[in-house]
């Protein structure tokens, strides 16, 4: 028989492929790599390309990634693919839209969290669910 | 017959309300299969992230991820709130943000201080009502939220992490237990803990490439990336199932009502029609 391997390709939105091959290809950072059962340990991250992988009765198959992070453990191997494409000035710019939302909101309001009444308010809220509830069960 | 009229009328309007309510019980349904759907397609690369970070955490790295790292020291803690944009859906945001604010509290008396972001505009309104201290905020992200959408939203948070401005790092959403049961959850992102794997508690360590840091620092931002983001999926999934509860009772308690009224309503008429009975004959026997 011959060796094979557990492969997982996933995305953050879906799973793509999950099932048992002999032959994994993946465009890591350095070059395309090609791993075989009973492969070391190995962390590199992708770039887009093409993972092609050899299933048991030799078919082959290709997934499309945008980019993502390979792990490799002697059975099992774990394609984490991307589904944003991502770029340091792309996520800093993004961060600066999430900051400048939140000062909009947060205008004229530089007194620390008011615990007590923000909880009080949500007791009562919670109060009159459950005897809405309970009112409803009685009718 | 004025009593009638206005019973009448009233009737009416339930009747309308119901209307509504039954049509966004119907759309939150079908709504709901499909978040369901997103939900378990989300969940995978969850679960391999996870693998991957305890796999991570076991193997004797030379460089140790910060994220990985418990701060002995903690001033100040950072919140990530997923909240629903909507409103209508029982006491789901409620109950969620008792959790959180239960545990924020406890912070508090300890001294420590708080940073919130905020995913969802029910969550931006109810902190800001309150002079939460919101760094970073999301909304309108729609049912079909894509990573893209969070990554600057987490990125401050991060960031706030990297420079030491926060200590600790949670998340608190729903968590879909099944279609009746959501419960809020809270879960601690920062520093990260995996699950032990007895298999691999021999001595080994990966090949990086093309580098240590970057490769673990690449990992480390998509494994927090990826539990926010079933977060905020896996509420999409209980907003839409409590509206349909919510929406569900409304348009119940909606045909009570119009029950009753019809019962108010027919007592009047009766009464009515004989009040006239009476008059007539008491008027014929006058004649």
């Amino acid at each position: 028989m011959a060796m094979t391997m557990h492969v997982n390709i996933v995305s953050a939105e879906n799973e793509i492929y999950s099932g048992t091959v002999t032959e994994v290809y993946a465009p890591a950072e350095a070059g395309e790599v090609g791993i075989m059962p009973r492969h070391t340990q190995m962390l590199s991250t992708l770039k887009p390309g093409v993972v092609r992988i050899v299933t048991q009765e030799g078919e082959e198959h290709s997934f499309y990634v945008s980019g993502g992070i390979l792990e490799v453990q002697p059975h099992i191997v774990t394609v984490l693919s991307d589904t944003a494409l991502r770029a340091a000035d792309i996520d800093e710019s993004a961060a600066l839209e999430a900051k400048t939302r939140a000062e909009a909101a947060m205008k004229d309001k530089a007194s620390d969290m008011d615990y007590a009444k923000a909880k009080s308010e949500l007791i009562e809220a919670v109060a009159q669910i459950e005897a809405l509830k309970k009112l409803r069960k009685k009718r | 017959m004025a009593g009638a009229k206005e019973i009448r009328s009233k009737i009416k309007s339930v009747q309308n309300t119901q209307k509504i309510t039954k049509a966004m019980e119907m759309v939150a349904a079908s709504k709901m299969r499909k978040a369901q759907e997103r939900m378990q397609a989300a969940r995978p690369y969850a679960e391999k992230m996870r693998d991957v970070l305890s796999h991570l955490a076991q193997a004797h790295c030379e460089y140790k991820h910060p994220y990985l790292q418990d701060r002995e020291e903690v001033k100040r803690v950072g919140y990530i709130v997923v909240s629903t944009d909507r409103g209508l859906c029982g006491g789901l945001n409620t109950n969620m943000f008792k959790a959180a604010v239960n545990d924020m509290s406890e912070w508090h008396d300890k001294g420590v201080e708080i940073d919130v972001c905020t995913i969802g505009k029910k969550a931006s309104t109810f902190f800001s009502r309150f002079s939460g201290n919101i760094i970073a905020k999301a909304d309108s992200l729609g049912d079909q939220p894509s990573q893209e959408a969070l990554i600057g939203t987490v990125k401050v948070m991060l960031d706030a992490y990297d420079n030491g401005d926060i200590d600790r790092l949670f998340l608190v959403s729903n968590e879909f237990v099944n279609t009746m049961t959501q419960t809020p959850s809270l879960m601690q992102l920062i520093p990260a803990s995996g699950e032990v794997d007895t298999e691999l508690d021999h001595h080994w360590d990966y090949i990086y490439e093309p580098d240590t840091k970057p490769i673990i620092d690449a990992l480390m931002m998509r494994f927090i990336e990826s539990q926010v983001y079933q977060g905020v999926v896996e509420n999409i999934a209980c907003e839409m199932s409590a509206r349909m509860i919510a929406m569900k009772s409304a348009t119940d308690n909606a045909s009570d009502l119009i029950k009753e009224l019809q019962t108010v309503y027919n007592k009047a008429r009766q009464a009515a029609i004989t009040q006239e009975i009476s008059e007539i004959v008491s008027g014929a026997a006058a004649v």
